[in-house]
Protein backbone atom coordinates (compact mmCIF):
# COMPACT_ATOMS: atom_id res chain seq x y z
CA UNK A 1 0.00 0.00 0.00
CA UNK A 2 1.02 3.49 -0.41
CA UNK A 3 3.70 4.66 2.81
CA UNK A 4 1.98 5.53 6.04
CA UNK A 5 -1.13 5.40 4.41
CA UNK A 6 -3.37 3.61 7.29
CA UNK A 7 -5.46 -0.33 5.65
CA UNK A 8 -9.00 1.22 6.95
CA UNK A 9 -9.97 5.14 6.01
CA UNK A 10 -13.68 5.43 7.19
CA UNK A 11 -13.80 8.45 5.35
CA UNK A 12 -13.27 7.10 1.73
CA UNK A 13 -16.39 4.66 2.35
CA UNK A 14 -18.47 7.35 3.53
CA UNK A 15 -17.52 9.59 0.78
CA UNK A 16 -17.69 6.77 -1.69
CA UNK A 17 -21.42 5.13 -0.25
CA UNK A 18 -22.84 5.59 -3.91
CA UNK A 19 -20.05 4.20 -6.17
CA UNK A 20 -20.05 1.08 -3.53
CA UNK A 21 -23.95 0.86 -3.73
CA UNK A 22 -24.08 0.76 -7.05
CA UNK A 23 -20.90 -1.92 -7.42
CA UNK A 24 -22.76 -4.37 -4.94
CA UNK A 25 -26.34 -3.33 -6.85
CA UNK A 26 -24.80 -4.93 -10.25
CA UNK A 27 -23.24 -7.69 -8.05
CA UNK A 28 -26.32 -8.73 -7.08
CA UNK A 29 -28.02 -8.25 -10.64
CA UNK A 30 -24.98 -10.75 -12.32
CA UNK A 31 -25.60 -13.08 -9.42
CA UNK A 32 -29.63 -13.30 -9.74
CA UNK A 33 -29.41 -13.93 -13.56
CA UNK A 34 -27.16 -16.77 -13.18
CA UNK A 35 -29.07 -18.25 -10.28
CA UNK A 36 -31.66 -18.47 -11.78
CA UNK A 37 -30.83 -18.99 -15.69
CA UNK A 38 -28.93 -21.95 -14.07
CA UNK A 39 -31.36 -22.95 -12.21
CA UNK A 40 -34.00 -23.15 -15.40
CA UNK A 41 -31.65 -24.92 -17.12
CA UNK A 42 -30.40 -27.49 -14.89
CA UNK A 43 -33.89 -27.98 -14.38
CA UNK A 44 -34.68 -28.68 -17.93
CA UNK A 45 -31.27 -31.11 -18.20
CA UNK A 46 -32.22 -33.16 -14.42
CA UNK A 47 -35.68 -34.24 -16.54
CA UNK A 48 -33.88 -35.35 -19.81
CA UNK A 49 -32.05 -37.32 -17.62
CA UNK A 50 -34.72 -38.78 -15.75
CA UNK A 51 -36.25 -39.67 -18.99
CA UNK A 52 -32.54 -40.71 -20.71
CA UNK A 53 -30.59 -42.24 -17.80
CA UNK A 54 -28.29 -42.64 -19.87
CA UNK A 55 -27.25 -39.26 -20.95
CA UNK A 56 -26.43 -38.56 -16.83
CA UNK A 57 -22.74 -39.66 -17.15
CA UNK A 58 -22.30 -37.25 -20.32
CA UNK A 59 -24.04 -34.60 -18.57
CA UNK A 60 -21.91 -34.50 -15.39
CA UNK A 61 -18.97 -35.22 -17.71
CA UNK A 62 -18.96 -32.34 -19.12
CA UNK A 63 -20.44 -29.72 -16.73
CA UNK A 64 -17.72 -30.85 -14.65
CA UNK A 65 -14.86 -30.22 -17.21
CA UNK A 66 -16.28 -27.13 -17.26
CA UNK A 67 -16.39 -26.49 -13.29
CA UNK A 68 -12.61 -27.12 -13.58
CA UNK A 69 -11.09 -24.63 -15.75
CA UNK A 70 -10.39 -21.26 -13.48
CA UNK A 71 -13.18 -18.44 -14.29
CA UNK A 72 -10.60 -15.98 -15.64
CA UNK A 73 -9.90 -18.54 -18.79
CA UNK A 74 -13.45 -19.88 -19.03
CA UNK A 75 -14.28 -15.67 -19.78
CA UNK A 76 -11.27 -15.62 -22.15
CA UNK A 77 -12.07 -18.71 -23.97
CA UNK A 78 -15.42 -16.71 -24.72
CA UNK A 79 -14.51 -13.52 -25.70
CA UNK A 80 -13.98 -14.05 -29.39
CA UNK A 81 -17.49 -15.63 -29.61
CA UNK A 82 -19.66 -12.96 -27.72
CA UNK A 83 -16.66 -10.39 -26.57
CA UNK A 84 -16.13 -8.16 -23.29
CA UNK A 85 -19.84 -8.22 -22.61
CA UNK A 86 -22.65 -9.41 -19.60
CA UNK A 87 -23.38 -12.33 -22.26
CA UNK A 88 -19.85 -13.68 -21.60
CA UNK A 89 -20.06 -13.39 -18.06
CA UNK A 90 -23.39 -14.58 -17.77
CA UNK A 91 -22.36 -17.83 -19.98
CA UNK A 92 -19.66 -18.51 -17.50
CA UNK A 93 -21.21 -18.26 -14.58
CA UNK A 94 -24.21 -20.44 -15.55
CA UNK A 95 -21.96 -23.04 -16.95
CA UNK A 96 -20.35 -23.30 -13.40
CA UNK A 97 -23.79 -23.74 -11.56
CA UNK A 98 -24.62 -26.43 -14.05
CA UNK A 99 -22.55 -29.40 -12.63
CA UNK A 100 -23.91 -28.18 -8.63
CA UNK A 101 -27.79 -27.70 -9.94
CA UNK A 102 -27.78 -30.94 -11.69
CA UNK A 103 -26.48 -33.27 -9.53
CA UNK A 104 -28.64 -32.21 -7.16
CA UNK A 105 -31.83 -32.02 -8.43
CA UNK A 106 -31.21 -35.74 -9.86
CA UNK A 107 -30.64 -36.54 -6.25
CA UNK A 108 -33.36 -34.79 -4.74
CA UNK A 109 -35.54 -36.20 -7.59
CA UNK A 110 -34.64 -39.84 -6.91
CA UNK A 111 -34.97 -39.86 -3.33
CA UNK A 112 -38.64 -39.16 -3.17
CA UNK A 113 -40.22 -42.33 -2.11
CA UNK A 114 -41.60 -44.76 -4.54
CA UNK A 115 -44.64 -45.26 -2.64
CA UNK A 116 -45.78 -41.86 -2.70
CA UNK A 117 -45.22 -41.69 -6.57
CA UNK A 118 -47.43 -44.99 -6.00
CA UNK A 119 -49.66 -43.58 -4.15
CA UNK A 120 -50.31 -40.11 -6.54
CA UNK A 121 -50.54 -42.78 -9.67
CA UNK A 122 -53.19 -44.45 -7.86
CA UNK A 123 -54.82 -41.22 -6.77
CA UNK A 124 -55.23 -40.31 -10.57
CA UNK A 125 -52.12 -37.95 -10.69
CA UNK A 126 -50.68 -37.26 -14.61
CA UNK A 127 -47.14 -37.53 -15.03
CA UNK A 128 -47.39 -33.84 -15.29
CA UNK A 129 -49.26 -32.79 -11.84
CA UNK A 130 -47.26 -35.90 -9.80
CA UNK A 131 -43.64 -34.16 -10.66
CA UNK A 132 -45.53 -30.32 -9.92
CA UNK A 133 -47.28 -31.10 -6.57
CA UNK A 134 -46.08 -34.17 -5.50
CA UNK A 135 -42.47 -34.87 -6.29
CA UNK A 136 -41.30 -31.11 -6.37
CA UNK A 137 -42.59 -30.42 -2.80
CA UNK A 138 -40.86 -33.27 -1.21
CA UNK A 139 -37.58 -32.83 -3.24
CA UNK A 140 -37.17 -29.03 -2.12
CA UNK A 141 -34.92 -29.31 1.05
CA UNK A 142 -32.28 -31.16 -1.25
CA UNK A 143 -32.68 -28.88 -4.12
CA UNK A 144 -32.73 -25.34 -2.35
CA UNK A 145 -29.79 -26.62 -0.99
CA UNK A 146 -28.25 -27.09 -3.90
CA UNK A 147 -29.08 -23.73 -4.79
CA UNK A 148 -27.63 -22.12 -1.93
CA UNK A 149 -23.94 -23.49 -3.19
CA UNK A 150 -24.12 -22.73 -6.25
CA UNK A 151 -25.36 -18.80 -4.99
CA UNK A 152 -22.73 -19.29 -2.72
CA UNK A 153 -20.35 -20.03 -5.69
CA UNK A 154 -21.61 -17.87 -7.86
CA UNK A 155 -21.05 -14.65 -5.53
CA UNK A 156 -17.23 -15.20 -5.56
CA UNK A 157 -17.22 -15.65 -9.26
CA UNK A 158 -19.24 -12.80 -10.03
CA UNK A 159 -15.87 -10.49 -8.55
CA UNK A 160 -13.75 -11.88 -11.36
CA UNK A 161 -15.89 -10.67 -13.72
CA UNK A 162 -14.27 -6.97 -12.70
CA UNK A 163 -11.20 -7.92 -14.70
CA UNK A 164 -13.23 -8.11 -18.21
CA UNK A 165 -14.61 -5.20 -16.90
CA UNK A 166 -18.18 -6.06 -15.85
CA UNK A 167 -17.85 -3.98 -12.61
CA UNK A 168 -19.84 -5.60 -9.69
CA UNK A 169 -17.91 -5.94 -6.21
CA UNK A 170 -14.58 -7.13 -7.53
CA UNK A 171 -14.12 -3.49 -9.38
CA UNK A 172 -13.75 -2.47 -5.48
CA UNK A 173 -11.11 -5.18 -5.14
CA UNK A 174 -9.11 -4.56 -8.11
CA UNK A 175 -9.95 -1.44 -9.86
CA UNK A 176 -10.17 0.57 -7.02
CA UNK A 177 -8.19 -1.65 -4.58
CA UNK A 178 -5.13 -3.65 -6.20
CA UNK A 179 -4.67 -1.62 -9.30
CA UNK A 180 -4.03 1.57 -6.68
CA UNK A 181 -2.75 -0.30 -4.00
CA UNK A 182 -5.55 0.85 -2.05
CA UNK A 183 -6.72 -0.97 0.93
CA UNK A 184 -9.94 0.20 2.16
CA UNK A 185 -11.15 -0.54 -1.12
CA UNK A 186 -10.48 -3.93 -1.14
CA UNK A 187 -11.68 -4.38 2.43
CA UNK A 188 -14.74 -3.13 1.46
CA UNK A 189 -15.28 -5.68 -1.79
CA UNK A 190 -13.98 -8.22 0.23
CA UNK A 191 -16.26 -7.65 3.23
CA UNK A 192 -19.29 -7.06 1.10
CA UNK A 193 -18.84 -9.87 -1.44
CA UNK A 194 -18.63 -12.40 2.22
CA UNK A 195 -21.92 -10.79 4.01
CA UNK A 196 -23.81 -10.95 0.47
CA UNK A 197 -22.76 -14.53 0.46
CA UNK A 198 -23.76 -15.73 4.16
CA UNK A 199 -27.43 -13.30 3.41
CA UNK A 200 -28.28 -14.95 0.64
CA UNK A 201 -27.50 -18.32 2.21
CA UNK A 202 -29.70 -17.50 5.26
CA UNK A 203 -32.38 -15.82 3.09
CA UNK A 204 -32.26 -18.97 0.97
CA UNK A 205 -32.97 -21.57 4.14
CA UNK A 206 -35.55 -19.49 5.49
CA UNK A 207 -37.08 -19.43 2.03
CA UNK A 208 -36.97 -23.57 1.62
CA UNK A 209 -38.12 -23.26 5.35
CA UNK A 210 -41.45 -21.51 4.37
CA UNK A 211 -42.29 -23.45 1.38
CA UNK A 212 -41.36 -26.58 3.38
CA UNK A 213 -43.34 -26.74 6.77
CA UNK A 214 -43.68 -30.22 6.93
CA UNK A 215 -40.26 -30.81 6.51
CA UNK A 216 -39.31 -29.13 10.17
CA UNK A 217 -42.28 -30.83 11.95
CA UNK A 218 -40.86 -34.34 10.60
CA UNK A 219 -37.40 -33.26 11.98
CA UNK A 220 -39.01 -32.86 15.21
CA UNK B 1 -10.16 -20.03 -38.73
CA UNK B 2 -8.62 -16.84 -39.34
CA UNK B 3 -8.90 -16.34 -35.63
CA UNK B 4 -7.24 -19.92 -34.74
CA UNK B 5 -4.36 -18.85 -37.20
CA UNK B 6 -3.47 -16.46 -34.87
CA UNK B 7 -3.82 -18.37 -31.75
CA UNK B 8 -1.34 -20.51 -33.68
CA UNK B 9 0.70 -17.83 -34.51
CA UNK B 10 1.16 -16.68 -31.50
CA UNK B 11 1.86 -20.15 -29.57
CA UNK B 12 4.74 -20.60 -32.54
CA UNK B 13 6.17 -17.17 -32.31
CA UNK B 14 9.59 -16.58 -31.35
CA UNK B 15 8.78 -13.84 -28.49
CA UNK B 16 6.82 -16.92 -26.78
CA UNK B 17 9.46 -18.59 -26.37
CA UNK B 18 12.51 -16.83 -25.57
CA UNK B 19 13.25 -13.59 -23.59
CA UNK B 20 10.97 -12.82 -20.72
CA UNK B 21 7.92 -13.13 -20.65
CA UNK B 22 7.79 -16.36 -22.60
CA UNK B 23 4.90 -19.81 -22.26
CA UNK B 24 7.87 -22.02 -20.31
CA UNK B 25 8.33 -19.13 -17.70
CA UNK B 26 5.05 -18.29 -17.11
CA UNK B 27 3.92 -22.10 -17.53
CA UNK B 28 6.69 -23.00 -14.75
CA UNK B 29 5.63 -19.69 -12.29
CA UNK B 30 2.06 -21.26 -12.50
CA UNK B 31 3.55 -24.91 -11.84
CA UNK B 32 5.50 -24.11 -8.78
CA UNK B 33 3.51 -21.70 -7.22
CA UNK B 34 0.71 -23.66 -7.14
CA UNK B 35 3.22 -26.86 -5.87
CA UNK B 36 4.74 -24.70 -3.38
CA UNK B 37 1.16 -23.51 -2.11
CA UNK B 38 -0.40 -26.85 -1.82
CA UNK B 39 2.50 -28.04 0.24
CA UNK B 40 2.31 -25.51 2.18
CA UNK B 41 -1.79 -25.86 2.63
CA UNK B 42 -1.26 -29.67 3.12
CA UNK B 43 1.36 -29.14 5.57
CA UNK B 44 -0.87 -26.58 7.76
CA UNK B 45 -4.08 -28.92 7.07
CA UNK B 46 -3.09 -32.47 7.13
CA UNK B 47 -2.11 -32.12 11.10
CA UNK B 48 -4.92 -29.77 12.06
CA UNK B 49 -7.52 -32.00 10.53
CA UNK B 50 -5.86 -35.56 11.96
CA UNK B 51 -5.82 -33.94 15.33
CA UNK B 52 -9.34 -32.58 15.10
CA UNK B 53 -10.60 -36.04 13.55
CA UNK B 54 -8.64 -37.71 15.93
CA UNK B 55 -9.21 -35.83 19.15
CA UNK B 56 -12.69 -34.68 18.02
CA UNK B 57 -11.24 -31.35 20.27
CA UNK B 58 -12.01 -27.72 18.71
CA UNK B 59 -13.90 -29.53 15.21
CA UNK B 60 -16.49 -27.72 15.49
CA UNK B 61 -14.62 -24.34 15.78
CA UNK B 62 -12.50 -25.55 13.16
CA UNK B 63 -14.58 -26.68 10.57
CA UNK B 64 -17.05 -23.10 11.35
CA UNK B 65 -14.24 -21.36 10.29
CA UNK B 66 -13.38 -23.40 7.27
CA UNK B 67 -16.61 -22.59 6.22
CA UNK B 68 -16.69 -19.02 6.55
CA UNK B 69 -13.28 -18.72 5.08
CA UNK B 70 -15.21 -20.88 2.09
CA UNK B 71 -17.21 -17.60 1.36
CA UNK B 72 -14.31 -15.34 0.85
CA UNK B 73 -14.00 -15.12 -2.75
CA UNK B 74 -10.71 -16.09 -4.11
CA UNK B 75 -9.92 -12.93 -5.66
CA UNK B 76 -10.71 -11.42 -1.89
CA UNK B 77 -7.89 -13.38 -0.67
CA UNK B 78 -5.19 -12.19 -3.05
CA UNK B 79 -6.67 -8.53 -1.98
CA UNK B 80 -6.34 -9.31 1.61
CA UNK B 81 -2.94 -10.80 1.24
CA UNK B 82 -1.32 -7.55 -0.80
CA UNK B 83 -1.66 -5.00 1.85
CA UNK B 84 -0.63 -7.06 4.77
CA UNK B 85 2.75 -8.42 2.32
CA UNK B 86 3.52 -4.71 0.75
CA UNK B 87 3.59 -3.28 4.39
CA UNK B 88 5.36 -5.56 6.11
CA UNK B 89 7.86 -6.09 2.82
CA UNK B 90 7.39 -3.04 0.61
CA UNK B 91 8.51 -4.06 -2.72
CA UNK B 92 9.06 -7.70 -2.10
CA UNK B 93 5.60 -8.17 -0.90
CA UNK B 94 4.65 -8.13 -4.42
CA UNK B 95 4.33 -10.95 -6.76
CA UNK B 96 5.14 -14.51 -5.16
CA UNK B 97 4.67 -13.88 -1.67
CA UNK B 98 0.99 -12.51 -1.54
CA UNK B 99 -0.02 -14.35 -4.03
CA UNK B 100 1.02 -17.73 -2.16
CA UNK B 101 -0.20 -16.62 1.24
CA UNK B 102 -3.75 -16.34 -0.82
CA UNK B 103 -3.53 -19.75 -2.18
CA UNK B 104 -2.71 -21.27 0.98
CA UNK B 105 -5.64 -19.74 2.65
CA UNK B 106 -7.63 -21.03 -0.14
CA UNK B 107 -6.12 -24.06 -0.23
CA UNK B 108 -6.41 -25.37 3.57
CA UNK B 109 -10.21 -25.45 3.93
CA UNK B 110 -11.23 -28.55 1.98
CA UNK B 111 -8.11 -30.47 3.13
CA UNK B 112 -8.88 -29.56 7.02
CA UNK B 113 -12.53 -30.03 7.12
CA UNK B 114 -12.36 -33.97 4.76
CA UNK B 115 -9.82 -35.21 7.12
CA UNK B 116 -12.23 -34.02 9.73
CA UNK B 117 -14.54 -35.79 7.78
CA UNK B 118 -12.90 -39.04 6.95
CA UNK B 119 -11.42 -39.69 10.70
CA UNK B 120 -14.60 -38.71 11.73
CA UNK B 121 -16.53 -41.28 10.07
CA UNK B 122 -14.46 -44.24 10.77
CA UNK B 123 -16.49 -46.84 12.56
CA UNK B 124 -16.22 -46.49 16.98
CA UNK B 125 -15.93 -50.22 16.57
CA UNK B 126 -12.70 -50.51 14.82
CA UNK B 127 -11.00 -48.08 17.10
CA UNK B 128 -12.50 -50.13 20.36
CA UNK B 129 -10.97 -53.24 18.52
CA UNK B 130 -7.66 -51.22 17.62
CA UNK B 131 -7.61 -50.12 21.54
CA UNK B 132 -8.49 -53.79 22.41
CA UNK B 133 -5.59 -55.07 20.57
CA UNK B 134 -3.24 -52.55 22.45
CA UNK B 135 -2.57 -49.94 19.89
CA UNK B 136 -1.07 -46.93 21.14
CA UNK B 137 -3.23 -43.78 20.03
CA UNK B 138 -0.63 -42.61 17.37
CA UNK B 139 -0.51 -46.20 15.53
CA UNK B 140 -4.47 -46.11 15.87
CA UNK B 141 -4.40 -43.00 13.74
CA UNK B 142 -1.76 -43.96 11.21
CA UNK B 143 -2.82 -47.86 10.94
CA UNK B 144 -6.30 -47.93 11.16
CA UNK B 145 -7.90 -44.42 10.81
CA UNK B 146 -5.66 -42.90 7.85
CA UNK B 147 -6.28 -45.23 6.08
CA UNK B 148 -9.88 -46.06 5.99
CA UNK B 149 -10.24 -42.12 5.61
CA UNK B 150 -7.44 -42.47 2.52
CA UNK B 151 -9.79 -41.97 0.20
CA UNK B 152 -12.19 -38.96 1.85
CA UNK B 153 -8.82 -37.45 2.55
CA UNK B 154 -7.50 -37.47 -0.62
CA UNK B 155 -10.92 -35.75 -2.80
CA UNK B 156 -10.31 -32.65 0.17
CA UNK B 157 -6.63 -32.85 -1.40
CA UNK B 158 -8.21 -32.84 -4.92
CA UNK B 159 -10.42 -30.04 -4.25
CA UNK B 160 -7.86 -27.92 -2.96
CA UNK B 161 -5.58 -28.46 -5.56
CA UNK B 162 -7.78 -27.65 -8.09
CA UNK B 163 -9.09 -24.42 -6.03
CA UNK B 164 -5.16 -23.36 -6.02
CA UNK B 165 -4.05 -24.17 -9.69
CA UNK B 166 -7.12 -22.50 -10.48
CA UNK B 167 -6.96 -19.40 -8.23
CA UNK B 168 -2.65 -18.94 -9.45
CA UNK B 169 -4.19 -17.43 -12.93
CA UNK B 170 -5.37 -14.75 -10.89
CA UNK B 171 -2.17 -14.43 -9.23
CA UNK B 172 -1.21 -12.35 -12.25
CA UNK B 173 -3.53 -9.43 -11.05
CA UNK B 174 -0.83 -8.76 -7.56
CA UNK B 175 1.80 -9.33 -9.99
CA UNK B 176 2.66 -13.09 -9.41
CA UNK B 177 2.85 -13.59 -13.39
CA UNK B 178 1.78 -17.39 -14.28
CA UNK B 179 -0.23 -17.84 -17.26
CA UNK B 180 -2.63 -15.76 -16.50
CA UNK B 181 -0.26 -12.67 -16.62
CA UNK B 182 -0.69 -13.59 -20.63
CA UNK B 183 -4.53 -13.25 -19.91
CA UNK B 184 -4.50 -10.22 -17.93
CA UNK B 185 -1.60 -8.27 -20.81
CA UNK B 186 -4.06 -9.61 -23.52
CA UNK B 187 -6.78 -7.84 -21.64
CA UNK B 188 -4.98 -4.90 -21.72
CA UNK B 189 -4.40 -4.69 -25.05
CA UNK B 190 -7.07 -6.23 -26.54
CA UNK B 191 -4.52 -9.05 -28.08
CA UNK B 192 -7.29 -11.70 -28.65
CA UNK B 193 -5.28 -14.42 -29.74
CA UNK B 194 -3.04 -14.10 -27.14
CA UNK B 195 -5.99 -14.53 -24.44
CA UNK B 196 -7.47 -17.36 -25.81
CA UNK B 197 -4.16 -19.35 -26.06
CA UNK B 198 -2.85 -18.41 -22.79
CA UNK B 199 -6.98 -19.70 -21.55
CA UNK B 200 -6.79 -22.95 -23.59
CA UNK B 201 -3.36 -23.68 -21.44
CA UNK B 202 -4.35 -22.61 -18.71
CA UNK B 203 -7.95 -24.74 -18.51
CA UNK B 204 -5.48 -27.63 -20.30
CA UNK B 205 -2.95 -27.28 -16.92
CA UNK B 206 -6.49 -27.59 -14.82
CA UNK B 207 -8.30 -30.39 -16.50
CA UNK B 208 -4.57 -32.34 -16.31
CA UNK B 209 -4.65 -31.72 -12.23
CA UNK B 210 -8.20 -32.72 -11.88
CA UNK B 211 -7.71 -35.99 -13.48
CA UNK B 212 -4.12 -37.11 -12.10
CA UNK B 213 -5.83 -35.96 -8.42
CA UNK B 214 -8.65 -38.07 -9.15
CA UNK B 215 -6.24 -40.97 -9.95
CA UNK B 216 -4.36 -40.38 -7.05
CA UNK B 217 -8.11 -40.64 -4.72
CA UNK B 218 -8.98 -43.66 -6.68
CA UNK B 219 -5.40 -44.98 -5.77
CA UNK B 220 -5.96 -43.92 -2.23
CA UNK B 221 -8.21 -46.48 -1.55
CA UNK B 222 -6.65 -49.83 1.08
CA UNK B 223 -6.20 -52.83 -0.42
CA UNK B 224 -7.94 -54.16 2.89
CA UNK B 225 -11.14 -52.08 1.80
CA UNK B 226 -11.00 -53.29 -1.76
CA UNK B 227 -11.03 -56.97 -0.77
CA UNK B 228 -13.41 -56.21 1.54
CA UNK B 229 -15.79 -54.34 -0.81
CA UNK B 230 -15.12 -57.26 -3.24
CA UNK B 231 -16.43 -60.10 -0.93
CA UNK B 232 -19.53 -57.76 0.59
CA UNK B 233 -20.34 -57.47 -2.85
CA UNK B 234 -20.14 -61.32 -3.07
CA UNK B 235 -21.73 -62.52 0.14
CA UNK B 236 -24.06 -59.72 0.69
CA UNK B 237 -23.32 -60.15 4.59
CA UNK B 238 -22.49 -56.30 5.17
CA UNK B 239 -22.40 -56.33 8.95
CA UNK B 240 -18.80 -55.27 10.02
CA UNK B 241 -15.02 -54.41 8.17
CA UNK B 242 -13.16 -56.95 10.24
Amino acid sequence: MIEGRPFLEPGWIVDNLDEIGHRLAEHVLMTVIAVVAGVAISFGLALLVRYRPRLYGPVIGISGTIYSIPSLALFALLIPLTGLTLLTAEIALVSYTLLILVRNIVTALDGVPPEVIEAARGMGYSPFQRLWQVELPIAMPVIVAGIRIATVTTIGLVTVTSLIGMGGLGYLIVNLGIQRYFATSILTGVVLSVALAVISDVALLAIQRRLTPWAKARAR
Amino acid sequence: MEFLGKVVAWFTAPASWSGNDTIPLRLWEHVSLSAVSLALAALIALPLGLYIGHTDRGSRLVVAIANIGRAVPSLGWLGIALPFTLALFHADGLGFLPACIALVALGIPPIVTNTYAGLHEVDRDLLDAGRGMGMAELQLLRRVEVPIALPVIMAGVRSSAVTIVATATLAAVVGGGTLGAFILDGLFNNDQPRIFGAALLVALLSILTELSFGYLQRRAVSPGLRVNLQERRGSKSAAALI
